[in-house]
Order: structure tokens, then C-alpha cells, then sequence
């Protein structure tokens, strides 16, 4: 059963005020900053759907959040206009096609193969687009005209705008979040859960854990190409960097920054990750050096991530004076 | 004599070098419980690790209800009805006794690929795990998290979860293992009642419990049957005594 904390909900939703009431404060750098962060949000959601709540390490998610990146400006490069309506089921479709391909593959294995295996994979794909001259090499494409949501002369909403793009990202997150929620509520949600926990146990029970697997794959792949999407729609460019293995890291250590198997953690590491660097290249030369410290640090003090520090402050203040015992075996 | 629910057929596994079960034949009637004694590396758990598939056999077959299930996944097999419980206790530690029911009950549906509505509104899979929670005496446990209990009461959620799947015919590894004489009292009853209504395969060291449970006994030296009998013929065998319960008795 995935439940959150009163306290947990009351904080998500004033901090949902507060994203939803900042466009206007932010200026156009940190709108930008903010509605990438959003992104990364979404993208480490899908990472913690399979690390989290699976138990399946994925060290070559990227593939999937480049891919449909590519997927897009592959099908703008010849057009001026084109409508979502079509490009956005064909940037998550070509991207469940390939989480189904290289998924029924990495399921066989486990530990540390599903690790390795995920990883080539991934730079199987950062290869082929790298070396593909066609598609940019490793510079990657512009992606010049964006698909919209125009009816004939009526266009709802300008994804060109960035206040508007901003809006269209943020309501991404809170129904992907919802979303996720709901499925691992769902009887699906149940059994991946019983996987991530023990999966043995889970088969014995009757049920056939290696589709279970491989659908969640599928599902956090394809949710991944939809954050490559809004990634690509927001920046205008993909490269071969997106689909790479320093991009898998990256969100794999956001998802842990914020708390694995939290759903809501990573959504916080995104953003704790994102201002920091910020903030870091301001005040040193070294921002990564200090990145790092600051990595080890939460991972070694709040091993449940930021998502767990209400509840580690909570346990500090009611913490008994030392020398009293009372620790449970 | 009715028809065998469990039927094996010169069942072999082999590991290596090492002939861990070879030649068994059996036939296991329903309703019966059906003990399986032995000394440690007599290939038990082997033999039930084999029949819920978590094994697959290098020789024989194995039938359930005359169909042939040799080779078959864990998860077939525990849908075709046969429940298993495990010699280390095999539960889901963080969750509580409910949700490691719930999810046991869950099994039973037709498909658990359903991604939207709430799983907890099944009001046929909640009858379900708390019915397992109720017989294996943790209904009032129902919300504790299972790491959080003690080793019997997890030994009887182990129960708990295979009675959940609603299986015909159980099998048993050890379920009084590591037990202090409380525990392992109430989990006797526990499981003569089950008796009642499933067929079971026991596997087990406390021979006190397996002459009070059994209706049959067979006695596995080195992998092999060394014979199949009433309480009374495997207690009275002199061969089973010499390979076994003498042995038993010296070391007391």
C-alpha cells in the first residue's frame, strides 16, 4: 500500500501553490531553470517507479528520456507545423516499442546484470545517434518548429510561450505524480511492490513476476520519453548527451537525493540537485567538486533521502539523551 | 483407494555430482496429511522444491490431478491450487500482516494487470486475506508490520499467506522450525485443522508433531525413499529405525 504522511500532503500541496504562483516572480532564466526542473521531476518519477517500487536498478533509463527527444526532432526536421496530436503518440509509442525491446531482454537478468545490462543498451542507442551524421552526430539537431495543439485556426495553447510552457510542465508533473499514485494503488501497483520486497515470494504466491517487470518497464520507459519530450519541446535541442550514461547517473543520483521509493522525493532532489549546481556555480569554480560532498553527505546522514528529513528531524527532537538505551534491537 | 492428487515418477535432481533426490515415486492421496521424515541432506526440501516448481527436476515427472506439471514455473503451479510455505520464513517484512495477506488473496484474481482502480476496493480479496489472517490466528495482528513480530507469529503468517492463494493441497516445509513448545502447540492445531479441508505434504524434524498430525509417513534417506507407511509400520520398521530413529535417539 503507497501511502504519504498528512504532513507529507500538506507540504506537496503549499509547495504546489508555490510553483503555480511563481511564473511571474521568476524572470525568464529561472522560469526556464524551474520548468527544466519540472522535467527532471518527471523523468526521476518514472526512474523511482523502477528503482523504488520494483526493485529494478536501471543504469540506462536516459535511453528512453533521449530517445523520444530524437523521436521529436526527427519528425519536425522536414516540417514547418505539425499537430501533437499525433507526434506526441508517436514520440511515446517508438519509446514503449524500445522499453519493450531492450525490457524483455534486461528482466531476464537481475542485481547487478540488470545494471550492466540496461547500461548497454543505452549506450547501444547514445552510439548510434552519436555516429549518425544524418541526425547531427554528436552535436545533435535543433528542433525548429514545435507541434501544436492547433484545431484548424484555433490554438489553445502556444507551447512557444514560455509562461505558458511552464503551466503546460507543471500540470505534467502533478498528473503524472497522480498518476503513478493511482497505479501503484491499482492491483498492479500491489504485486510490483511485492516484487521490489521479495520477489521470490511474490512468485510463489502465483504471480508471473517477469511480465509484472516487464510492464512496469515499459510504463517508467514510456513516461521517461514523455519528460524527453517536454525536455525537447523546451529546449529546441537533443543531442546524443541526452540518451548518455552521465544523463542516467544523473537522475538515478536525483531519484536518490530525494528519497527513493518516496514517488515525491525525486520531484524534491530534482530541485534540491538543480538550485544547488545553481547556486554552486555562483559561489566556486568548482561546483561538481562540492556537488559531490554535498551527494555524500545526504547519503551517508539521511539515507532516506530529502523526502525522509521531516520525518529524521521529527525522530531527532524526540531522541533521547544519550546513554539511555532504548534503541530497538 | 481414490485417485492421487500428487503423483510423482522416479523423480530425480541432481546437482553436480551430488544425486540430491533420485527414484521417488509417490503418490499422494487428497485429504491425507502425508508426512516426509528424514535426516538433514535426505533431499526434503529438495523433493518439495521440485513439486512447486521452484526446482525443476533433471529426471521424472510430476503429475497434478493427472496433468502433468513437470518443468511448470512457481506461479503456474501455485495457480493450479497447490500452496506452498517455506523452511526459512518467506514473507514480506515491511509489509503488514494484512497487506502480506492482501497481496496472497490477490493472486486469486484473474489478472492483477489492472492499473487504475484502488486495489483495496476488491471486497472478494479482502475477505480473502483477512479469512488466511483469522485461521492462522493473527487477526488481531492485522496491521502490524510483519518484521516487527516474533519468529512463531511470523511462522504462522507464512501459513497465513499460502491459505490466502486457497490452495487444495499444501505443502509444508518445516512449519514448526526454530518454535518454542507454546508456539509450536498452537501451530499443530492450526494445522490439524487444515487438515480437515486441504491435502497436506509435510515436511518435518519434531517427530512428536508428526506422529500426532500424519495419516502417512514416508522416510527419505539420501535422497531416496526408504519407505512409505502408515505411523504405526514407520514407527514399528526396523530398517527406518536403524537408518533414522535410532540415530535420532542416540544423539539424545
Amino acid at each position: 500500500m503507497f501511502r504519504t504522511s498528512l504532513t507529507t500532503n500538506l507540504i506537496l500541496i503549499c509547495l504546489l501553490v508555490v510553483l503555480a504562483a511563481l511564473p511571474p516572480f521568476l524572470g525568464i532564466y529561472y522560469g526556464n531553470m524551474v520548468t527544466r526542473l519540472m522535467i527532471l521531476g518527471i523523468f526521476a518519477m518514472s526512474l523511482d517507479l523502477l528503482i523504488g517500487f520494483t526493485g529494478l536498478v536501471s543504469f540506462g533509463h536516459a535511453a528512453f528520456f533521449g530517445l523520444s527527444g530524437y523521436i521529436l526532432g526527427i519528425v519536425m526536421m522536414d516540417t514547418e507545423t505539425a499537430s501533437i496530436y499525433w507526434v506526441l503518440p508517436a514520440c511515446l509509442g517508438v519509446t514503449a516499442l524500445a522499453s519493450l525491446v531492450i525490457g524483455w531482454f534486461s528482466v531476464r537478468t537481475s542485481g547487478i546484470y540488470f545494471i550492466m545490462i540496461t547500461l548497454a543498451f543505452a549506450q547501444m542507442l547514445f552510439y548510434f545517434f552519436n555516429e549518425n551524421t544524418a541526425l547531427g552526430g554528436s552535436d545533435g539537431m535543433f528542433i525548429f518548429a514545435k507541434p501544436t495543439l492547433a484545431i484548424g485556426s484555433w490554438n489553445p495553447i502556444d507551447f512557444e510561450d514560455h509562461h505558458t510552457f511552464y503551466y503546460v510542465v507543471l500540470v505534467s508533473l502533478i498528473l503524472s505524480y497522480l498518476g503513478l499514485r493511482r497505479l501503484l494503488n491499482a492491483p498492479f501497483g500491489q504485486v510490483i511492490q511485492g516484487i521490489r520486497t521479495n520477489e521470490d515470494r511474490t512468485r510463489a504466491l502465483g504471480f508471473a513476476t517477469r511480465r509484472y517487470k516487464l510492464v512496469s518497464f515499459i510504463i517508467a520507459g514510456t513516461l521517461a520519453g514523455f519528460a524527453g519530450f517536454l525536455e525537447a519541446m523546451h529546449t529546441s535541442i537533443i543531442s546524443p548527451a541526452h540518451l548518455g550514461w552521465h544523463e542516467s547517473g544523473n537522475v538515478m543520483m536525483t531519484v536518490i537525493l530525494g528519497g527513493i521509493g518516496t514517488l515525491h522525493g525525486p520531484v524534491l532532489g530534482a530541485f534540491a540537485f538543480g538550485f544547488l549546481h545553481d547556486w554552486l556555480q555562483d559561489v566556486t569554480e568548482h561546483p561538481t567538486l562540492y556537488m559531490g560532498i554535498f551527494v555524500i553527505a545526504v547519503v551517508l546522514f539521511l539515507p532516506r533521502g530529502i523526502a525522509g528529513l521531516p520525518a529524521d528531524i521529527a525522530r531527532w527532537l524526540r531522541r533521547k539523551p544519550p546513554g539511555d538505551g532504548g534503541s530497538p534491537p | 483407494m481414490s485417485e492421487p492428487i500428487l503423483t510423482t515418477v522416479r523423480l530425480g535432481k541432481q546437482f553436480g555430482a551430488l544425486r540430491a533426490v533420485f527414484g521417488v515415486s509417490l503418490e499422494f492421496e487428497p485429504g491425507v496429511v502425508h508426512a516426509i521424515i528424514g535426516p538433514n541432506g535426505a533431499g526434503k526440501t529438495t523433493l518439495i522444491n521440485l513439486l512447486s516448481g521452484n526446482l525443476p527436476p533433471s529426471d521424472g515427472s510430476i503429475h497434478y490431478r493427472g496433468q502433468d506439471i513437470t518443468g511448470l514455473s512457481p506461479d503456474r503451479i501455485s495457480q493450479l491450487g497447490v500452496g506452498r510455505s517455506f523452511q526459512k520464513t518467506n514473507i514480506f517484512p515491511t509489509f503488514t500482516c494484512f497487506e502480506n495477506c492482501w497481496l496472497a488473496a490477490q493472486s486469486r484474481r484473474p489478472s492483477s494487470m489492472r492499473f487504475f482502480r484502488p486495489a483495496r476496493r476488491l471486497v472478494d480479496v479482502e475477505a480473502r486475506a483477512l479469512n488466511a489472517l483469522e485461521t492462522c490466528g493473527l487477526g488481531e495482528r492485522r496491521d502490524t508490520v510483519a518484521a516487527e513480530m516474533s519468529y512463531g507469529e511470523q511462522r504462522q503468517l507464512e501459513i497465513g499467506m499460502m491459505l490466502a492463494t486457497e490452495p487444495d493441497l499444501l505443502l509444508l516445509d518445516e512449519p514448526l522450525a526454530g518454535m518454542g513448545s507454546e508456539e509450536a502447540t498452537q501451530v499443530i492445531g492450526l494445522l490439524r485443522r487444515l487438515a480437515e479441508e486441504h491435502t497436506l505434504i509435510l515436511i518435518e524434524h519434531d517427530m512428536d508433531a508428526v506422529f500426532a498430525i500424519a495419516d502417512l509417513i514416508t522416510v527419505m534417506v539420501n535422497g531416496e525413499v526408504l519407505k512409505t507407511g502408515s505411523v504405526e509400520q514407520i514407527r514399528n520398521s526396523a530398517e527406518v529405525q536403524q537408518a533414522y530413529l535410532g540415530v535420532e535417539e542416540d544423539e539424545a
